[in-house]
């Protein structure tokens, strides 16, 4: 396989994981660059969408179908003499547990935004810090 | 009693004093107070002899107390080099709590409850590293020896004192932590025990190269031996007291220091793995290039505490010189060497203690013609000095004696030039004590007329002690055929 | 009641996760009080109990819900996560216990029952997390006992504690979602969560793109929950703007769970022959770890308040942990586990020093302590012991860990780096050093001066020593904090749990 090939594989073939890799980061980098203290959160919440997708791709089986028991077919398997491919179950209610804990994480740290808010005047990071080195 | 207790017994002691200090302090009885640390000491010295017996006869008392770590026990056992620093510790206690006493009041220190308090820990950290049958237990004391004398180096409180306190702190913890501990753990390491057996426990087949390494890791591990370049912290803590100065900086923790060295060349070595070598070699060149050294700087030296500091550096290094030759002659000069050595320099700051409580004059100098005023105190300063330079009849002589004698049995091509330094040491020690007691008794006092001039010496309570230590200086000439006895293996 | 102590290893988790919401309901806050500080007890009560039953090698399963693994959540109990159950509920017994008056000063009366619910929850996380051998179930419990932390530490009532809180918030998150992306490759690479199942199926090579990945994952989110260096950023702010008695739960028991956890995947899950034979993470931790002691350290040289300086501290004693785990042999990381015993020990009693010292002085920067060990003899004799065991004075527990951790680099044939070790326990002599100098040799500035200044009450005073006098014991009796240590280093060598 010559390296262009492998490349284009790379890329057509895992895009599901490039389109993660770019959102956590895109994520990652509002985390890091925004001084907003609520962009932050949002970028949080984007880093932590993006592993919740990756939860999901993970689930997903080349033709599968939702894994919910058809109502006519008794025991989930044999329907009309071949069986039903499902998606992974799993990992779905995983994620169901998982955005719990992101909408939790959210909640927070909006209510300590607005505490900040409350105690600097601002929801600036760098001028609650500039504020803070100049009082002590 | 059964050794056993007596041991126990021995070490809690100090520590019964430290607590009735307290007591007594708080209460607001300090008579009491001064009166019974003596006394605990006189029974504490007891107890120590009491286990002499024992061991003379060959026996080893010991002590399991708990398993600390698995394979390391916290225990003690008798032994004779052991032995005779604790009944020099314990029985040099007892002058120095009267003579403390006496120094204190008439100095008008400021908490004294306190210092009396460390001073009894101090004695129990020092009993403990006597009687230490390993090295974990031995560090454990070593180390605490370290920081319950802190207190007594920083007594006054001042910025110097805190300066002093720093340095003392920083080299004696910096010494033990990287050099000592290291070696520890590396004995550990390598022969999977730390007790103190006869003969050692290291292999016969490490390397030398190995050896030499970890001897100089121990020898300088031990900083409170005081080998160049460690040194400065023995001189930085002359801020102390006096008291604290004559049995801890003179006695207890830097024989303490030597003492160290002493017990890991004959019980973790063995002194047939070093006889000979290149380790052996080393560390007797590092002895004596402290030993002249510092008897060189001593000389320069014009505040009295100062100049018999680095002389008890210079000393000290006598110790881990016999100790460094490896031969039975050579330990038993340097446990000769711990015991006369204590008795001449705890005098010597006696005395220099008593000059301050009486004059205030703290320098070299400013001593012309005191020994009329203060004759007593300066005839013992006088035969504690001949004692240290190693001049019969007096204690010291015996010490550098087998010294020499050892040092011709070492067997290296050199071993003259070890010869040539002892005597030159000894006639350094001569150009370093001297001039204090001929400015005493022949130099015209300052502004005086030279006449007849009233006697004003110190507190009873301080020239009592200081007398009774010279003339143990003295009387340790005659007893020497017994600890001879005692220390040879 | 019929088969109750079957059940003791899920009510462990169970009870404190209930007494939660309960706190909220009763709201009274001297009977929240009373009533978390019984559920505590209780929890408590069922680690000993649990340590005792599997001490000498034996293995708790409890099945939830009756699901055997891998399909149920199983709960495991070993003597490796059983001594961890007993330290954080002893610790949490401690914590609740100082200062009968309740929580921190800054929470009013009227919601005091709130700060016991997000306590219990915390302890409720932290012991999940060490208990469950579900991968997925550790990210739950991991983002409880987070969650909970944050809200704790932005109690402080300074209002940086809120800054802190958000920044600790946001660090956290970060590494909880690494975590979760870690589990979600090891699911994809093996198919099932149960940690044991994981650990059998999957046979990790470097060829495999995948399990390096989700032990790169796994590793950097739990080290910023650690505070492992350089991703220790949040810790020091988090720890001096707490309350002090958070602080001191936290550094006692939040950082040494991560550390189970880390070691629980690098040796039970990947195993020490891949982590340490083909990818040599010894070579990236030792040196952090290094760096670690003396770059944190020397930083708390120059602090000048109290907390401050504890929190560097505890970055640099997590770099003696993970140097003790990258040593990966016996000796090593046993000396690695027992000390985060007797870091936590030392390290909460101290921190209860500060809390003692706050609710006297008022300040704990070093200028406000100037003289204060005179008026308060017996609390800061209990900060200077504590102290003496961070820098591993022989008697203290620090000793301990150090002759281990010494001995473990030396067998590895680490030299230069157990001199380091000890090299760095000197920085532990200085900074140590400037806080005695403070309380005993400094006079008070004029309007530092407090006439009025007494001992800390006795109800803050017992918890305190409490501790520091198991830092001494310990220190001198190592039967069950070595013994256990060293008996659950065998297990993690041996890849079992």
């Amino acid at each position: 396989m010559t390296s262009a090939a492998s490349f284009t594989e790379a890329v057509s073939g895992l895009w599901v994981y490039w389109l993660i890799i770019v959102l956590m980061m895109v994520g990652l980098y509002i985390v890091i660059a925004r001084d907003n203290l609520v962009k932050k959160v949002m970028g949080l919440n984007i880093f932590q969408a993006a592993a919740i997708l990756f939860y999901v791709s993970m689930a997903k089986v080349e033709g599968g179908t939702a894994p919910i028991v058809p109502q006519d077919a008794g025991h989930g398997a044999g329907h009309e003499g071949h069986e039903i491919l499902y998606s992974n179950p799993l990992p779905h209610v995983l994620m169901l547990t998982a955005i719990v804990v992101g909408v939790a994480t959210t909640a927070l740290a909006l209510a300590l935004a607005v505490r900040i808010h409350r105690e600097y005047g601002t929801s600036e990071e760098d001028e609650a810090v500039a504020w803070d080195m100049e009082h002590g | 009693m059964s050794a056993e207790t007596t041991i126990l017994v021995a070490i809690l002691l100090p520590l019964a004093a430290a607590v009735s200090c307290q007591v007594f302090g708080r209460l607001g009885h300090p008579n009491l107070r001064d009166l019974a640390t003596p006394l605990i000491g006189v029974a504490t010295f007891y107890a120590v002899w009491q286990l002499g017996d024992g061991v003379l006869r060959g026996g080893r008392p010991e002590l399991v107390l708990f398993e600390v770590l698995p394979g390391v026990e916290l225990a003690f056992q008798v032994e004779p080099l052991g032995l005779l620093y604790g009944l020099v510790a314990s029985g040099l206690w007892i002058a120095t709590s009267i003579y403390a006493v006496g120094y204190m009041r008439g100095h008008h220190e400021k908490n004294q409850t306190r210092f009396f308090t460390f001073f009894a820990l101090s004695i129990f950290a020092a009993l403990g590293i006597a009687f230490a049958r390993n090295l974990f237990t031995l560090f454990l004391f070593y180390e605490a020896l370290t920081l319950l004398t802190f207190p007594l180096v920083t007594h006054h409180g001042t910025s110097e004192a805190r300066r002093a306190g720093r340095i003392y702190l920083g080299i004696l913890l910096f010494t033990s932590i990287t050099f000592l501990l290291f070696a520890i753990l590396f004995t550990w390491r390598l022969t999977g025990t730390v007790e103190f057996t006869p003969g050692g426990i290291l292999a016969a087949d490490t390397s030398s190269g190995l050896v030499t390494v970890l001897l100089l890791l121990y020898a300088f591990g031990a900083g409170k031996a005081a080998l160049m370049p460690l040194h400065r912290w023995l001189p930085n803590a002359m801020v102390a007291p006096t008291p604290v100065s004559a049995l801890l900086h003179a006695v207890a923790v830097v024989k303490a220091g030597v003492f160290t060295i002493l017990k890991v060349v004959v019980y973790v070595f063995g002194l047939d793995l070093l006889r000979g070598g290149a380790a052996s070699l080393t560390l007797m060149t590092v002895a004596s290039f402290t030993m002249l050294m510092a008897a060189v700087v001593a000389i320069r030296q014009d505040n009295l505490k100062a100049r018999l500091a680095y002389s008890t550096i210079s000393q000290l290094a006598y110790i881990v010189l016999g100790a460094a030759m490896a031969t039975a002659t050579g330990v038993l000069a340097g446990g000769l060497q711990i015991a006369m050595h204590a008795a001449g320099k705890i005098t010597l700051f006696f005395c220099a203690g008593a000059i301050l409580v009486a004059t205030h004059k703290k320098k070299v100098s400013e001593l012309d013609g005191l020994g009329r005023t203060m004759p007593w105190t300066f005839a013992a300063f006088f035969v504690a000095s001949l004692s240290i330079i190693g001049i019969p009849p007096l204690g010291g002589s015996w010490a550098k004696w087998y010294l020499m004698v050892g040092a011709l049995e070492t067997g290296f091509p050199a071993q003259a030039a070890f010869l040539g330094v002892l005597m030159l040491s000894s006639l350094l020690a001569v150009f370093y004590l001297m001039p204090v007691v001929v400015r005493g008794f022949f130099a015209a006092p300052p502004g005086g007329d030279g006449g007849p001039s009233k006697i004003a010496e110190a507190p009873f309570l301080c020239v009592l002690p200081l007398v009774l230590t010279a003339l143990l200086s003295l009387a340790l000439f005659f007893a020497a055929p017994d600890l001879v006895e005692l220390l040879t293996f | 009641m019929p088969g109750l102590t079957d059940h003791f290893v899920v009510l462990e988790v169970v009870l404190p996760l209930l007494a939660a919401p309960a706190c909220v309901l009763i709201r009274n806050p001297r009977v929240t009080r009373l009533f978390s500080l019984g559920i505590v007890a209780a929890c408590f009560a069922i680690a000993v109990a649990l340590l005792i039953q599997v001490r000498g090698g034996g293995v708790i399963s409890y099945h939830l819900g009756g699901w055997p693994p891998p399909l149920g959540i199983e709960y495991r109990v070993s003597t490796v996560n059983a001594y961890l159950l007993v330290l954080v509920t002893a610790m949490a017994l401690v914590v609740m216990s100082f200062d009968s008056r309740g929580g921190p000063p800054r929470v009013s009366e009227s919601r005091r029952h709130l700060y016991y619910a997000v306590f219990l929850l915390c302890v409720c996380g932290l012991l999940g997390i060490t208990i469950t051998g579900d991968a997925f179930n550790i990210f739950v419990f991991l983002e409880i006992s987070s969650l909970s932390s944050y809200i704790l530490v932005s109690l402080g009532g300074h209002r940086r504690a809120v800054m802190s809180a958000f920044h600790y918030l946001v660090m956290g998150t970060i590494g909880g979602v690494f975590f979760m992306l870690g589990v979600g490759l090891l699911y994809q690479a093996t198919g099932t969560l149960n940690l044991r199942e994981i650990a059998e199926r999957l046979e990790p090579s470097l060829d495999d793109r995948g399990a390096v990945l989700a032990l790169a994952l796994l590793v950097v989110g739990i080290s910023i929950k650690l505070a492992v260096f350089p991703l220790h950023h949040w810790l020091p702010n988090a720890y001096s703007f707490a309350p002090p008695k958070v602080s001191a739960f936290l550094a006692a028991t939040a950082t040494k769970v991560s550390f189970y956890l880390l070691a629980t995947i690098l040796f039970v899950i990947f195993g020490a022959p891949f982590v340490f034979g083909e990818l040599r993470l010894h070579v990236v931790l030792m040196p952090l770890s290094i760096l670690a002691m003396f770059l944190a350290s020397g930083a708390a040289i120059f602090q000048t308040d109290l907390r401050r300086l504890l929190a560097y501290s505890s970055v640099a004693q997590v770099g003696y942990m993970t140097l003790g785990l990258s040593t990966a042999n016996a000796t090593g990381l046993a000396g690695g586990l027992v000390h985060l015993f007797n870091h936590a020990v030392m390290k909460g009693g101290l921190f209860l020093v500060v809390a003692c010292l706050l609710h006297r002085v008022g300040a704990v920067h070093l200028d406000a302590l100037a003289g204060v060990g005179r008026r308060m003899p017996v609390t800061c004799a209990a900060l200077v012991i504590g102290g003496l065991s961070l820098i591993g004075v022989p008697g203290t527990v620090g000793f301990v860990s150090k002759w281990y951790l010494v001995s473990g680099v030396l067998e590895r044939g680490w030299t230069a780096a157990a001199v380091l070790i000890l090299l760095s326990s000197l920085l532990a002599v200085v900074y140590v050093g400037r806080v005695v100098e403070a309380l005993y040799f400094r006079q008070p500035a004029e309007d530092h001066v407090r006439p009025g200044l007494r001992e800390a009450p006795f109800a803050m005073l017992a918890p305190t020593w409490i501790l520091i006098a198991a830092a001494i014991v310990f220190g001198l009796t190592t039967n069950w904090t070595y013994g256990v240590a060293a008996e659950a280093a065998g297990l993690l060598l041996q890849g079992g749990i």
